[in-house]
């Protein structure tokens, strides 16, 4: 059956013409953002490999990779907690040779928790390439006192709340509420307790949220439209919507915000393994890397991009992050297998709820 | 004899890409669907022939209250898409000339050429707290807050029903189209009251339209993704999206492709039922 399977895909890609990978083209699928066309067509000049981009996001990046098995791309970017557990399972990635990787340009601490995060057996899966954080978005008007996860159930803000009903607000609930979930991966019973209690806080103070926002767009247009006064988002989000709104901005949570790191991981059956790695380099350039980050406020671990960065940017990392801020961050550990589908069942039960 | 011949030679050169394509992108993939529904991971690492998928959907109340809702809000959408299109139909094809009528046809197929999402993210702008709605009942003194329109079960329903109402004004449209307009006359000729015309003549007459735009929107609503996902409020959780976390949050394809086959085969039977109930034909319906 997997046979009859795996050969009607490959006749439905032969015949849907979109077999041409080679080494003339590289097919890279990432985030919005994060290969801006003006460097897509300096690295086609360079090298005269065709980038072919398609934009998507940590769940639909894997679920294509598992699909076709590590095929139908060459390079991808997922998270770097989202790394292992998959590899470990579905094995739909290459291991990273890092002799070929251009290190020097990279912040050092970066690569290490890159490293340490996404190794499975030994071996390390992932390049980092972009970080940031998820804290509050915040109408500092409407709610100045705002700053912590807990504000997302202060009974004060009714009405004009809003986060995503994803991941994160499991996890920033709890730190919210005074745990640290991350300690909790090693034990999946006192894991599943915490986002019980979670689960429970969220369903208790639903009657306050306004909406769930459910993409970038429309956790800018939430914001922006004036509906919401709190709610849970990106640093590079608030920032953005910031220079349009200045009473809108970005604020670190006091618990802690939410740090993740987007990365460079090639797939098992990447046509084109030379070429990522000339990407992976071309575009954590300092200058290139800089350029990403200015027009999209999205942190870069290109060590020397500082040089070549906007103001405003520097003014709104400063504004946002003190330095207590900075050390407080808490990085996305890897997620072990089996725990999305406590999250996935916690989350359910929040959506379902009355 | 060679006439027959020829025939078969095109024949089967026309059946076979529409085959290909049925059988390679439709009914392999779903075999393959079928048989990860029956398969749960062994302890040992392999799969193993379970029913504990389909089981998962009956023992949790949350998944089957959930397909409940959303075939409830699909049988409720469906009937308001026939209430508000079946004037527009008679209004189209009975009241104004041929030539006015397929100009507001045109119009009607509008909002089709751009794609449901950007009718959903109109709808947005026209719903919300600082929207065209609100906005005007503030300004004309009627309210002095914005009513909670957008993100509500309210703002779902305007959505899915503006997406499908179209699916029913053109079969209704076809059908009363072939109705003869000297059956009306004759009918109030007769003295037969405006309201006994519509329930005695029209109605029946237009069946077959009716019920196939009822099909045709109920399986559009009880399979829609956008409407429910981006419009719906906090608490509207569709059965789409369930099947769409089991493949994509939760990574368990097991799970996702047995709640798409339950859907497949409970709104089928919903429609299975309704037609015995109401004693149609589905073979009427396709002519």
């Amino acid at each position: 059956m997997k046979k009859l399977v795996i050969s009607s895909v490959a006749i439905a890609t032969l015949l849907s013409g979109s077999l041409y990978a080679g080494n003339g083209t590289l097919r890279l699928i990432t985030w919005k953002g994060y290969a801006p066309k003006a460097l897509v067509k300096k690295f086609e000049k360079e090298t005269g490999i065709k980038v072919k981009v398609t934009y998507s996001n940590n769940e639909e990046m894997i679920a294509k990779l598992r699909a076709t098995r590590g095929g139908g791309f060459d390079l991808a970017q997922p998270s770097v907690d989202r790394i292992s557990f998959v590899q470990k399972k579905f094995h739909i990635y290459h291991a990273i040779d890092y002799s070929k990787v251009n290190t020097d340009q990279l912040t050092k601490a970066m690569v290490d928790a890159a490293k340490r995060i996404s190794k499975v057996d030994g071996k390390v899966y992932s390049v980092p390439y972009i970080y940031g954080t998820t804290g509050l978005i915040i109408n500092k008007k409407m709610a100045p006192g705002a700053n912590d996860w807990s504000d997302l159930w202060n009974p004060k803000y009714a009405g004009h709340i809003s986060y995503r009903l994803k991941r994160p607000i499991l996890i920033g609930a709890a730190f919210g509420m005074g745990y640290n979930p991350f300690a909790l991966y090693g034990n999946k019973a006192a894991y599943q307790k915490l986002i019980d209690k979670v689960t429970k806080k969220l369903i208790e103070s639903k009657k306050y949220v306004k909406t769930y926002w459910t993409s970038g767009d429309t956790q800018k247009a939430v914001v922006r439209s004036g509906d919401v006064w709190v709610e849970s988002g990106w640093d590079a989000i608030g920032w953005q919507v910031h220079e349009k709104n200045p009473n809108i901005d970005f604020v670190a949570p006091k618990s802690g915000a939410l740090g993740w790191i987007d990365t460079f991981a090639i797939p098992a059956k990447s046509k084109n393994i030379e070429g990522a790695y000339k990407w992976i380099n071309f575009i954590l350039q300092p200058k290139n890397a800089a350029y990403v980050t200015n027009k999209s406020s999205y942190m870069t671990v290109s060590k020397d991009a500082s040089k070549y960065l906007d103001e405003k940017i520097k003014v709104n990392y400063n504004r946002s992050y003190s330095k207590e801020d900075i050390n407080n961050i808490k990085w996305y550990a890897a997620l072990p297998s089996g725990f999305a589908s406590i999250e996935a069942k916690a989350l359910d039960q929040i959506k379902a709820a009355e | 004899m060679e006439n027959k011949k020829n025939f078969n030679v095109t024949f089967y050169l026309l059946i076979i890409p529409v085959l290909l394509w049925l059988v390679i992108l439709i009914v392999l993939p779903h075999i393959d669907l079928l048989i990860s529904s029956f398969q749960v991971d062994s302890d040992a690492g392999g799969k193993i022939f379970s029913f504990e998928h389909y089981m998962a959907f009956f023992k949790n109340k949350i998944y089957w209250l959930t397909f409940v809702n959303t075939a409830a809000y699909a049988i409720g959408v469906t009937i308001l898409a026939f209430i508000v299109t079946f004037p527009i139909a008679f209004y189209l094809t009975k009241v104004i000339s041929k030539k006015y009528a397929s100009f507001l046809v045109l119009l009607l197929l509008i909002p089709l050429w751009v794609g449901e999402l950007v009718t959903v993210y109109g709808w947005m702008i026209i719903l919300g707290d600082h929207g065209v709605v609100n906005q005007f009942l503030i300004y004309i003194g009627l309210i002095d807050k914005p009513l909670p329109l957008l993100y509500t079960n309210f703002s779902m329903t305007i959505g899915l029903l503006y997406m499908s109402m179209l699916f029913m004004v053109v079969p209704i449209m076809s059908t009363l189209e072939s109705l003869d307009d000297s059956l009306i006359e004759a009918a109030s000729d007769l003295g037969a009251s405006k309201w006994t015309i519509f329930r005695k003549i029209i109605i029946p007459y237009s069946m077959p339209g009716i019920t196939s735009g009822a099909i045709i929107v109920f399986m559009l609503v009880i399979g829609d993704y956008v409407a429910p996902d981006i419009l719906g409020g906090k608490s509207s959780l569709w059965f789409t999206e369930q099947i769409y976390n089991e493949f994509l949050a939760t990574f368990n394809w097991g799970e996702g492709a047995a709640f798409g086959f339950l859907l497949l085969f409970i709104s089928s039977s919903i429609i299975w039922l309704t037609l015995k109930l109401s004693g149609q034909k589905l073979e009427r319906v396709g002519s």
